[in-house]
């Protein structure tokens, strides 16, 4: 037996039976781990020692009693802008290299609650800015699939990870789509739960309107399992939602999507949509309907303002978000200064890469004396609509099928160039963001040259259930999620 | 052009920064308290670590709609945390959480006292924000400077008011007014030397009968009401001069130089910041209940205002008396607490605004710390109530009893203070008098009345003071009258 290859479910029963040890999981992992990550290098940094430490005491702390939590025992990645007690979180930027938080983001105090162990932290586009994970101080990851291609971004590190079966599970964060479409280009799961539904305590802020931590798995079971451990309400941030936390797992329960009704948005089928892509995702349609779901029309009016209004937003809050990286108290500080002055400004040139001081004037220019009103402002107000136009159509139907992204994973570099055509490849999962529903990404397909596809399917704030419905049916009326990379 | 000659009117605004008396931060739940060692007091919170999220500190919400209520503002029950973005190394997150556009409190006035009329002060806004953390540059090595954040995070009401004062004693007038408001709600203790209480004025000259506003300046660095007052006072002369010379004011901020008397240019306009205030994402808007404000409303305690009113009404003290007493909560609670168990209001105010106060001035200490009890203070009146000892006495011991922590009881009984009501032992004394004075005996007997007052003088004297003058006057005119 692999223990790599198994999923959450598949592991978490073997281990709970007590038919292998949490020792026995690290070295299955560390192995694998060791084989194919100078390949696809989705790790930043790796704690497998550590890990095997944790694995030793656990199996001993239990001695042939039972597992009695879902999470106890099995390997993770966690994407580097999560941060994790004593062990390095570095955001995948220069100006964090050395930075070892003291505290755990509640996400994964509640993992380390069940013993959960960690085996390293995943590559990431600098603070979680761009869709492709070349945006990282440590250099590129690859796409298990074609190592020639991108991950996606920016949670390519854990997405790559699960697809590479370097970890059982991993967990990212989504500010426009970096959980759901590093996922698809990876022919993984990727779940954004509702704004709200996860703390974001301790998961380094990009965009604090917009930031989610959600999980990255092999299959929609995963997905839930993960999902039921990190949700719920946390005292140490007031945007979490003070609401109760349903067993993610019982939506798993019904095969079919009968009585659902389904929407799809004819805005999101328009120019710059690869036909493989568009094909592959009107047939997961098709299938959809087969399983008993109405199909319907929908409309999303605002979808072309979605970008502007994106990146108004997430780089307003990001240049401030990011202030904090002066040189006085953490992470990097310029040897090279002499004045305080000197000191940010060396230390933010030498700290920061080229996309990260992009977005940082980006979002000052637009929140400074004289342009607030025509550019945040005009931004607050369009998301405002976009926000309704979600809410109109979800009184329609259930839930909302879209691509996830124009194009399958594309090549290295290919993009890194040309900041506003890699912008536009986070075009369908943005609003998304913008509106603070809930939404998958799930292998619906692949390209002719072996790429894989992935479908989004949108549900109702708090309705994580109904989309975990959806995607279970379409997932267990399918093969494509039991489809792995060929990386060895 | 010389404009030598033309008079002036001043215009000032103030902006006055409360520290609250909460116990835990604004946003964390370190500790709040002064003068511990650098850095003890942080939490990843507020040393602004990545990841870490604000949590709003109820009390100090609760602080601040009390304060607003008492200022007489309208309480806005929707209000929302702005970030005011700037780089200072004693800001931690590279922004001030703050509010911005809805303030949680607007639009307030209160009444002070100018002379013999009284002045309405309109308050605009007064909102809650985070308190910086403190740069130390005076160490041993110069070439180094250090970051104490104990103070980063501690929770600030920013009271901010229309320019609707006229002079330097305006502005002390309502900062006093201002003070004793927040000591009376226990929002705030009204330090200005540790920086608890800071004012910041803004002040502007206009020659007399003009509408429109002169150019403004900002005043920082100042912490004692006599330096508001010298302050503003050297700052309208400047403004003066430069008018008069034909000179023109910059808008900027100037800084009040204690040990030269003088302001000084800190920043100009062209160096203001810009602060990209947005809504804080982090904090969802608050949004009070009216239920909860109403309570709050309910709950307050009698203002100085309607206290002295009380005190002129219900005690029938002087409106002076009244003033004096009700200056600080401390103190009217000092004189509240001694008419409960000596219920004579004129004679309490007399010792409380005389004796005490005094001994409390020289000392720089509050009625609230006061080492004689307001049971002490009480005794001692007793004592001369009783006639065990003459008022004389008391006013003389009261230094002693302040100062030594003894009962009057036992101040009086160890020095032998005791009244002498006793006929005997004074008509003895009263005999010694006269047979020295017998000149003075015969004036007395001769119809000269007013000698009585030098024989009751003599008495007193040759008694050490311990006689009891009433029943001295009583044995003096039997005796003279032979
Ligand atoms: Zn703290």
């Amino acid at each position: 037996m692999s223990l790599h290859k198994l999923t959450l479910r598949e592991l978490s029963d073997t281990f709970g039976k007590g038919e292998v040890t949490a020792a026995e999981i690290v070295r299955a992992y560390t192995l694998r781990i060791n084989q194919v990550e100078p390949k696809v290098k989705a790790y930043i940094s790796q704690v497998k020692e550590a890990a095997m430490a944790q694995a030793e005491a656990l199996d001993q702390k239990l001695k042939g009693w039972r597992r009695t939590m879902p999470l106890m025992g099995m390997p993770l990645a966690i994407k580097d802008n999560i941060c994790t007690q004593g062990v390095l979180t570095t955001c995948a930027s220069r100006m964090l290299a050395t930075f070892v938080p003291p505290y755990d983001a509640t996400a994964i105090a509640r993992l380390r609650g069940q013993s959960y162990l960690l085996l390293g932290k995943t590559n990431l586009d600098e603070f979680a800015m761009g869709s492709s994970t070349e945006n990282s101080a440590f250099g590129p990851s690859r796409n298990p699939w074609n190592l020639g291609a991108v991950p996606g971004g920016s949670s390519g590190g854990s997405a790559a990870a699960v697809a590479a079966d370097e970890c059982v599970v991993a967990l990212g964060s989504d500010t426009g789509g970096s959980i759901r479409q590093p996922a698809a280009c990876c022919g993984v799961v990727g779940l954004k739960p509702t704004y709200g539904r996860v703390s974001r305590y301790g998961l380094v802020a990009f965009a604090s309107s917009l930031d989610q931590i959600g999980p990255i798995t092999k299959d929609v079971a995963d997905a839930a399992m993960l999902l039921n451990v990190i949700a719920g309400h946390d005292a140490w941030d007031s945007t979490s939602a003070n609401l109760p936390v349903p067993d993610y797992t019982k939506a798993l329960k019904k095969k079919d999507v009968k009585k659902l009704r389904i929407g799809v948005p004819r805005e999101y089928f328009a120019e710059g949509l690869d036909p493989e892509v568009e094909q592959a995702v009107m047939a997961a349609v098709e299938e959809l309907k087969t399983l008993g779901g109405e199909i319907k029309d929908v409309a999303l009016p605002t979808t072309d303002a979605a970008v502007a209004t994106y990146y108004l937003i997430a780089t307003a809050e990001a240049s401030s978000n990011l202030a904090r990286y002066d040189g006085v108290k953490y992470g990097l500080r310029s040897k090279q200064s002499h004045t305080l002055l000197e000191m940010y400004m060396k230390t933010r040139q030498e700290g920061f890469g080229p996309e990260v001081k992009r977005r940082i004037m980006l979002g000052t220019y637009a929140l400074s004396a004289g342009y607030y009103d025509a550019y945040y402002a005009k931004a607050q107000a369009a998301r405002t609509l976009i926000r309704r136009d979600f809410e109109a159509a979800f009184r329609e139907v259930d839930l909302i099928v879209t691509p996830v992204m124009p194009t399958p994973a594309f090549k290295l570099g290919e993009k890194s160039e040309d900041p506003l055509q890699m912008y536009l490849s986070d075009i369908y999962t943005i609003s998304v963001n913008l509106a603070g529903n809930p939404a998958i990404s799930i292998p619906c397909g692949f390209s002719k040259a072996g790429l894989p596809i992935g479908l989004q399917l949108i549900g109702r704030p708090f309705e994580e259930e109904t989309v975990l419905r959806g995607a279970y049916a379409y997932e267990q009326a399918t093969d494509w999620h039991k489809k792995r990379s060929a990386v060895r | 052009m010389n404009n030598a000659g033309q008079a002036y009117e001043v215009v000032i605004g103030l902006e006055v920064h409360a520290q609250l008396l909460t116990k835990s931060k604004m946003f964390c739940a370190c500790g709040a308290d002064f003068g511990l060692p650098a850095n003890t007091q942080t939490c990843p919170v507020c040393l602004g670590m990545p990841g870490t999220l604000p949590v709003i500190n109820r009390t100090a919400v609760e602080m601040a709609v009390r304060a607003g209520l008492a200022l007489n503002c309208a309480i806005r029950s929707k209000n929302r945390f702005a970030r005011k973005n700037y780089f200072y190394p004693d800001l931690p997150k590279g922004y001030q959480i703050s509010q911005y556009e809805a303030p949680i409190c607007e639009n307030g006035v209160v009444e002070v006292a100018v002379g013999d009329s009284r002045k309405p002060i309109r308050v605009r806004r007064a909102h809650l924000e985070e308190d910086a953390g403190k740069n130390v540059h005076d160490g041993d090595n110069r070439a180094v400077s250090l970051v104490d954040l104990n103070r980063a995070g501690t929770p600030l009401l920013e009271i901010v008011t229309e320019p609707d004062m006229r002079s330097a004693d305006e502005v002390v007038a309502y900062l006093k007014m201002l003070r004793d408001i927040l000591m009376y709600l226990d929002v705030c203790d009204g330090n200005m030397e540790q920086g608890s209480l800071r004012c910041e004025p803004n002040l502007s000259l206009r020659p007399v009968g003009q509408q429109a506003f002169g150019t403004k300046v900002e005043l920082k660095n100042i912490n004692s009401f006599k330096f508001v007052k010298d302050a503003i006072e050297y700052e309208i002369k400047r403004q003066t001069k430069v008018l008069n010379g034909g000179g023109k004011i910059q808008q900027e901020t100037r800084l009040w130089n204690v040990d030269k008397g003088v302001t000084a240019t800190m920043r100009s306009k062209e160096e203001a910041h810009d602060y990209r205030y947005f809504p804080d994402p982090d904090l969802v808007p608050l949004d009070l209940a009216q239920d909860w404000i109403d309570a709050l409303r309910m709950a307050l305690p009698e203002l100085p205002e309607a206290r002295q009113k009380r005190f002129v009404t219900d005690y029938g003290l002087p409106d002076y008396d009244a003033g004096v007493l009700t200056t600080s909560k401390a103190l009217a609670d000092y004189f509240e607490a001694c008419v409960t168990l000596h219920n004579q209001p004129k004679t309490v105010s007399n010792w409380v605004m005389g004796e005490l106060l005094r001994e409390l001035n020289n000392a720089g200490c509050s009625a609230a710390s006061s080492p004689v009890s307001p049971e002490r203070l009480v005794s001692l009146l007793q004592l001369v109530d009783k006639g065990t000892i003459s008022l004389k006495v008391a006013r003389d011991i009261f230094p002693e009893l302040y100062a030594s922590g003894k009962s009057p009881e036992q101040i009086v009984q160890a020095k032998g203070l005791t009244q002498v009501s006793d006929e005997g032992a004074l008509e003895k004394v009263i005999g010694e008098v006269m047979a020295k004075n017998p000149a003075q005996v015969a004036q007395y007997r001769s119809g000269k009345d007013t000698v009585l007052g030098f024989f009751v003088g003599q008495v007193m004297k040759a008694s050490g003071g311990k006689a009891n003058p009433g029943k001295v006057n009583e044995l003096l005119k039997k005796k003279l009258a032979g």
